[in-house]
């Protein structure tokens, strides 16, 4: 679309700028006021200058943290966006199996974090749950408290649980904007299914996938609260992932200076991963 | 193959509804049936936990105050979404596309680095333990997301509706309510959801922000849990309660959710 240019179009933005600087801008630069600083409680604080960062860049414990969260968040995009994919194909276009697939499977999507935890806790026990003793009753020796295997499964099918079906409902909207003139045009030129996915729905689902993945990747990256009910990162120290770890610092052994440099380094992180993402899109929407 | 299709959303939903099944499951036994037996369906059908939530208020408040601080913040981030995504989608200024980007680094951030910092600053403006401060703190992520939204949905409506409006002697104001606002309520409707979803899903600074006044009914599993020990059945009925809110708003933008979406993003 032609944008016209119009300063006066910032007094629009300005409600929304205030706000968001507002939640922003404050705490953001405590967490930086904490990083370059020592302190031993009573508000005094000395000047440590980079050390905290230094310290974290170099340790052990981020590193193997980092990994662990890279490791996560690469396994639950691998599976949760085809997956998601295949769904929304399956789902009926018409009638009442719409409106039933649509509100079942937002379910998962609207229930608190803490209690998407705790139900998985209890479902997945192996004494008491039925995850937990349906796996025992037919011979796999599963524990999740006890073993980082079944606590990575676990975490995972979790996961694939309750985020699968915002990349359903998002292709499935995206399926649905196609016109069926693209159809009846790949029918009479002989097209194969994978064809029409392939050149047809795929590019036509392009931008909500994006919007899908951005999403995935950054909520998984942060992720906090249901793998700490779940499982508290254990293991040992085998789920925590960045967050949990991050929380662990700063509030558990009050390591304040260290932690902020860690969140920092974090958010950094993040922010770097999501320009990559942004700007491929941008460049890609630029092109088409 | 085309006959066995529904098979795949079916056995999905299936196993969607399993762990929901097992909490409700759970909610109607007592907490001793839960500990020793186990069973698919309650042997000993009590509805006690749920007596214990509606006249216990410490437990129902926990559903009001969540629900009024997740109201609040839908309020807030689609009315001051809605200008802030037309300008985006209709207008170049400067800083536009620094600042598109900029709210979008807030949804990122992560909750966690944020969550001490939030208690001291909204301790500091003596707004700790009030429904709006959790309702404010939930705008970092909801307002960039509902902008992002919106601006996708105006992007479609063609700019000759404005113009012609204008031709026709339409004032700004009422241009955007009369004729505006109603071609994008699907997209309204759809934004809405997203902020109510993510502002009565999360729980890590709802709980740093709050300590009795606006507990939220998350935290209040959270504390009970600790306090007396593990009463398994009354947090299956409580967390079984906490789906309530969200099926009745899905199901009202059930219909948007198809139409809405489409219209959207793509």
């Amino acid at each position: 679309m032609n944008k016209t240019i119009n300063q006066k179009a910032w007094y629009f933005v300005i409600p929304v700028f205030v706000l968001v600087a507002f939640n922003a801008a404050v705490p953001l630069m405590t967490v930086v006021n904490y990083s370059f600083q020592e302190t031993f409680g009573n508000n005094v604080f000395t000047w440590e200058g980079t050390r905290w960062f230094k310290q974290i860049l170099q340790s052990d414990r981020f590193h193997a943290a980092l990994g662990r969260q890279a490791m996560f968040t690469s396994i639950i995009l691998l599976i949760q966006i085809p997956l998601g994919i295949g769904i929304a194909l399956t789902m009926p276009k018409k009638g009442w199996g719409v409106p039933v697939c649509l509100i079942l499977m937002s379910m998962p999507l609207l229930i608190p974090w803490n209690v998407v935890g705790a139900m998985w806790n209890i479902f997945a026990l192996p004494d008491i749950g039925f995850l937990g003793h349906t796996l025992n009753a037919i011979g796999f020796d599963y524990n999740f408290t006890q073993q980082p295997g079944d606590a990575w499964f676990t975490t995972i099918l979790m996961d694939v649980w309750h985020w699968t079906s915002l990349v359903v409902l998002l292709s499935y909207a995206g399926l649905n904007s196609i016109q069926p003139a693209y159809y009846q045009a790949a029918e009479i030129d002989g097209a194969s299914r994978w064809a029409i996915f392939r050149y047809i729905e795929l590019p036509k689902m392009k931008k909500v996938l994006t919007l899908a993945i951005l999403l995935r990747f950054m909520d998984s990256f942060m992720i906090y609260t249901e793998p700490f009910v779940l499982t508290g990162g254990g293991p040992g120290n085998t789920t925590a992932f960045l967050s949990i770890d991050l929380v662990k610092m700063a509030l558990g052994q009050f390591d304040l200076g260290p932690a902020a440099a860690m969140s920092l380094i974090y958010f950094f992180i993040v922010l770097l991963l999501c320009w990559v993402f942004y700007s491929l899109m941008m460049r890609n929407e630029e092109k088409s | 193959m085309k006959k066995y299709k529904w098979l795949v959303p079916t056995i999905y939903i299936l196993f969607l509804m399993l762990p929901i099944y097992w909490l409700i499951n759970m909610s109607f036994k007592t907490t001793t049936e839960i500990i020793n037996t186990y069973s698919l369906w309650p042997r000993e059908f009590t509805t006690e936990n749920y007596v214990k939530i509606f006249t216990d208020s410490t437990w129902y408040m926990g559903y009001v105050n969540s629900i009024t601080y997740t109201v609040f913040n839908t309020i807030i981030s689609v009315s001051a979404a809605l200008p802030a995504a037309y300008a985006f989608s209709r207008y170049k200024f400067v800083g536009d596309k620094h600042l598109f980007f900029w709210l979008l680094t807030n949804r990122m951030a992560p909750p966690a680095v944020f969550a001490l910092p939030f208690f001291q600053f909204y301790s500091s403006v003596n707004l700790f333990d009030t429904h709006i401060a959790v309702a404010l703190s939930h705008c970092l992520f909801n307002i960039p997301l509902a902008v992002w939204i919106l601006e996708g949905f105006m992007s479609s409506v063609p700019k000759e509706l404005d113009e012609t409006a204008y031709v026709d002697g339409y004032s700004f104001g009422r241009f955007f309510f009369k004729i505006f606002i109603p071609t994008i309520a699907a997209g309204i409707g759809i934004t809405m959801f997203f902020c109510f979803m993510f502002s009565w899903v999360e729980l890590l600074l709802a709980k740093t922000l709050t300590a009795t006044v606006a507990k939220p009914i998350a935290a209040t599993m959270t504390r009970t849990a600790s306090t007396s020990g593990y009463e398994l059945g009354l947090l299956a009925a409580a967390g079984s309660l906490t789906i309530i809110p969200g099926a009745i708003v899905i199901y009202f933008v059930r219909n948007y959710i198809a139409k809405g979406f489409a219209m959207g993003r793509v």
